[in-house]
């Protein structure tokens, strides 16, 4: 194995989408929205497709403008299906999202004429070409993802920090939010408006699978091992950083055992928390399966003596 | 003006998202008529002739047949399954699973290859997905099941984890030396334009055999949906007609994929039963209207494909179930929202109508000498907006409709006054309004003081049947009735209260 400089900026980008990610996952999580992540990253298809068309060209500008406003409107159209039409909000948001996936294909087909806009290309990403496309800064080279990854993580932080008080309130219960002042609405459409902007920016820059996975595996992972909100900020950020590193460990290690080269980093980091989810779901000392079945186990002579044991 | 304010955002906020959500079906078309007729120099874009049209829609040609009939099939087992799913608040179950199958197939191919076999033979790659899709199930089940996580925490999990395994698996195959695994990942998004005999009769047996449970375990099914801790202690095999269901959606959803594609099998399964919803409250009405509205989205928009070559099959399939919905949601009597939005106003105009009337009346009351001979006075349009609290744009509307109805005339001086007809309505509104009061007072021992606005969330749905009744029960009140709390002045007329 050959740790490389490159590997290193892999392993960063990795991180900040992670991080960047599991932040806002938790409220979805916390919010029974943990779908939207997947919702947006199909739906942005037509803004891509309109940015595309109306600039014609591939420069990345136009087409992450017209993707965050379609990850916005996907939000919108959710919202008003679920409430106008009365329909389940899963429901509305499979609605939403590939009616607008359609309409994107339908839109990438007519361009396809003049260029390639390969669709697999959006939702794969490629992680690994991302220490490739360079900004030189401060003196060193640093990959545009990276940096543009960083920003969205920083802004994320910024807004969660600032609005913490308000978003637990709104997340746990709406209407005394809304009583105490705080608009819980405002704040739904500026959670999913921080939703769409990353999904949109990490997407561009490492493939979709990743961002679906960080938005609801940690959080999910992090709700397993306590039930208050600042540690499970803490615990998702940190499961999110072991997972892009041990995710790129495993993409260039366990390949050469088998015989082949490498493979995806998205795949892997995706998998790995995967994995640290399982981790948690049978040791977490609270809820986890082990425990459950020690707790639930029939009460011995054995235990009985231990236990007069341990209170003496 | 707060009043002013939401009565604003009551008459365009909420018109407002329908009408962007109705323009939406506009931008479609706008697209499919680009990519129909927006350059006339190429000739696959020009319109179809009239025979092809009917040729296609009547199912003349051979593969056009086979394409339109294995979409309409998939349709009716997805709308049949889906009603099943979008009542247990499931809906994106057919998401996850599509995902979910992703390292399934990558590992079909493994063992197909190290088998020394075709690597792409379907049904080895379908039954790779099967397999995967039945796990993710089984996942998703276990994690709702032993955790207090929520079944979207579930679904998400599976999609995103099993997918991103898929993905892995997939970039480590890829460079296998034995067999090209190049458009591998391309069968989870289909190609329904080129299918084959093979796939109709298996879309076909899998359609049958999502029909047949479906009519056979009806009852179950139901019952799952709606009741499943009852189910269970009347003794229901509830976690196996679970997985029974989920096994049909794995099922249906796998032979989607690769026959149509992952976003048409998730639109099928989803957007057929939620417009289904809209047009009725009977679930088996629902399962069959759901079946019917996938299988026309699968036979119209199959067809417009085949007469618009550079339309993609799938996205045009999405489309028109989209257009089903949409239509649903606007249209449909009872639940639609132009139904409701119809409903509501003309139940605010009878309130408002009502609301002025007893206004008139209570203040003609205190204007007379004898509360118990009320006179029909005129009176002017500042009295009547000192006695409740409404903005002069709003009574001047409610006036007109008044007016309008004869209920209303103005006299020589311009003051108002009620026409004979106007005041007996009048009389009989206030009549109805107290004796509902007084029967709150006495029977439900609601504070004189507070019973103003109790009354006023019913009397305006009181039947004449259902006052016959207050008035039996409360016997002393056949007459006149006064007021059973004090009516507060109108600053101008300056008379003392009843």
């Amino acid at each position: 194995m050959n740790w490389t400089d490159f590997d290193t900026w892999i392993v960063v980008v990795g991180i900040l989408t992670a991080v960047a990610c599991a932040l806002p996952g938790c409220f979805l999580v916390l919010r029974k929205m943990s779908m939207m992540g997947d919702a947006i990253s199909h739906a942005v298809l037509p803004g891509i497709a309109i940015g595309f068309l109306l600039t014609h060209s591939r420069a990345s500008v136009p087409m992450f403008v017209g993707a965050a406003l379609t990850g916005i409107l996907t939000t919108l159209f959710t919202q008003w299906v679920s409430r106008f039409g009365r329909v389940d909000r899963g429901a509305a948001m499979g609605i939403v999202f590939t009616t607008l996936f359609a309409i994107g294909l339908i839109l990438i087909v007519q361009a396809a004429d003049h260029v390639h806009l390969d669709p697999g290309c959006v939702l794969y990403g490629a992680m690994e070409l991302a220490p490739l496309d360079t900004v030189a800064l401060l003196g060193t080279d640093v990959p545009r993802a990276a940096l543009s990854i960083g920003a969205v993580l920083l802004a994320n932080l910024a807004i969660i920090v600032a609005l913490f008080k308000e978003f637990r309130i709104s997340s746990f219960d709406p209407s005394l939010s809304d009583t105490l002042g705080f608009s819980s609405n405002f704040l739904h459409y500026l959670l999913m408006t921080m939703v769409a902007v990353t999904t949109v920016a990490a997407f561009e820059a490492v493939g979709s699978i990743i961002v679906i996975a960080m938005l609801i595996v940690p959080p999910a992972t992090a709700l397993l091992l306590t039930r208050r909100l600042v540690p499970m900020l803490v615990i998702a950020s940190a499961v999110g950083v072991l997972s892009a590193f041990l995710g790129h460990l495993l993409a260039i290690t366990v390949p050469t055992w088998l015989g082949f080269d490498s493979t995806s980093t998205s795949g892997t980091m995706a998998a790995t928390t995967g994995f640290l989810f399982l981790l948690a779901w049978l040791l977490s000392p609270g809820q986890g399966l082990v425990i459950q079945r020690l707790r639930s186990s029939p009460v011995t002579d054995e235990t009985v003596a231990h236990r007069q044991g341990g209170n003496d | 003006m707060g009043g002013q304010r939401r009565r604003w955002s009551w008459r365009f906020g909420r018109n407002a998202p329908p009408l962007l959500l109705a323009m939406l079906p506009v931008l479609l078309l706008s697209a499919c008529a680009d990519g129909a007729g927006a350059s006339p120099s190429r000739t696959t874009r020009s319109w179809p002739a009239s025979h092809d049209v009917v040729d296609v829609l009547l199912l003349k040609n051979y593969n056009t047949r086979l394409v339109v009939l294995s979409t309409a099939a998939l349709g009716i087992a997805a709308g049949l399954v889906g009603a099943f799913l979008l009542l247990r608040k499931r809906s994106l179950m057919g998401d996850a699973l599509a995902h979910s199958t992703l390292p399934g197939i990558a590992i079909a191919f493994v063992v197909m290859v190290s088998l020394g076999g075709d690597g792409k033979s379907l049904p080895g790659l379908v039954a790779g997905a099967a397999v995967a899709g039945v796990l993710g199930t089984l996942v998703m089940l276990a994690i709702r099941n032993t955790t207090l996580l929520r079944d979207d925490v579930a679904m998400g999990f599976v999609l995103s984890v099993f997918f991103g395994l898929g993905v892995a698996l997939l970039g480590m195959i890829q460079a296998m030396p034995q067999a090209s695994a190049a458009g591998l990942e391309s069968f989870i998004y289909g190609k329904a334009a080129s299918m084959v005999r093979q796939d109709f009769y298996l879309i076909a047996g899998v359609a049958l055999c999502a029909a047949l449970a479906a009519i056979l375990l009806f009852k179950e099914f139901t019952l799952l949906c709606f009741d499943e801790s009852f189910a269970s202690t009347e003794g229901w095999p509830v976690l196996a007609l679970d997985i029974l269901l989920l096994g049909l959606v794995t099922a249906v959803t796998v032979i989607g994929l690769q026959s149509v594609g992952l976003i048409l099998i998730i639109a099928f399964l989803i957007t057929p039963p939620a417009a289904a919803r809209f047009w009725t409250d009977r679930l088996s009405v629902m399962t069959a209207l759901a079946a019917a509205f996938g299988a026309i989205s699968g036979w119209f928009g199959a067809s417009v494909s085949a007469l618009f070559p550079r339309l993609p099959a799938g996205a045009i399939i999405v489309a028109v179930t989209s257009a089903i919905f949409l239509a649903s949601m606007v249209f449909a009597p009872n639940r639609g929202i132009l139904a409701r939005h119809l409903r509501q106003r003309s139940l605010k105009l009878k309130v408002d109508r009502q609301h002025l009337l007893r206004a008139a009346f209570e203040l003609l009351e205190a204007k007379s000498a004898d509360s118990r001979q009320v006179a029909n006075l005129p009176f002017s349009q500042a009295e009547l907006l000192a006695k409740r609290t409404w903005t002069p744009p709003q009574l001047d509307r409610i006036l007109r409709k008044e007016t309008a109805n004869g209920h209303l005339g103005r006299t020589g001086s311009g003051d108002l006054r009620l026409t004979e007809a106007g005041f007996g309505e009048a009389a009989r509104i206030t009549r109805n309004h107290r004796l509902w009061e007084i029967y709150l007072v006495t029977h439900a021992d609601i504070a004189p003081s507070h019973v103003d606005r109790d009354a006023d969330m019913i009397e305006h749905v009181l039947e004449a049947e259902l006052v016959r009744q207050l008035e039996t029960h409360l016997q002393d009140h056949s007459g006149w009735i006064p007021s059973p709390h004090r009516i507060p002045p109108s600053p101008e007329s300056g008379s003392s209260p009843t």
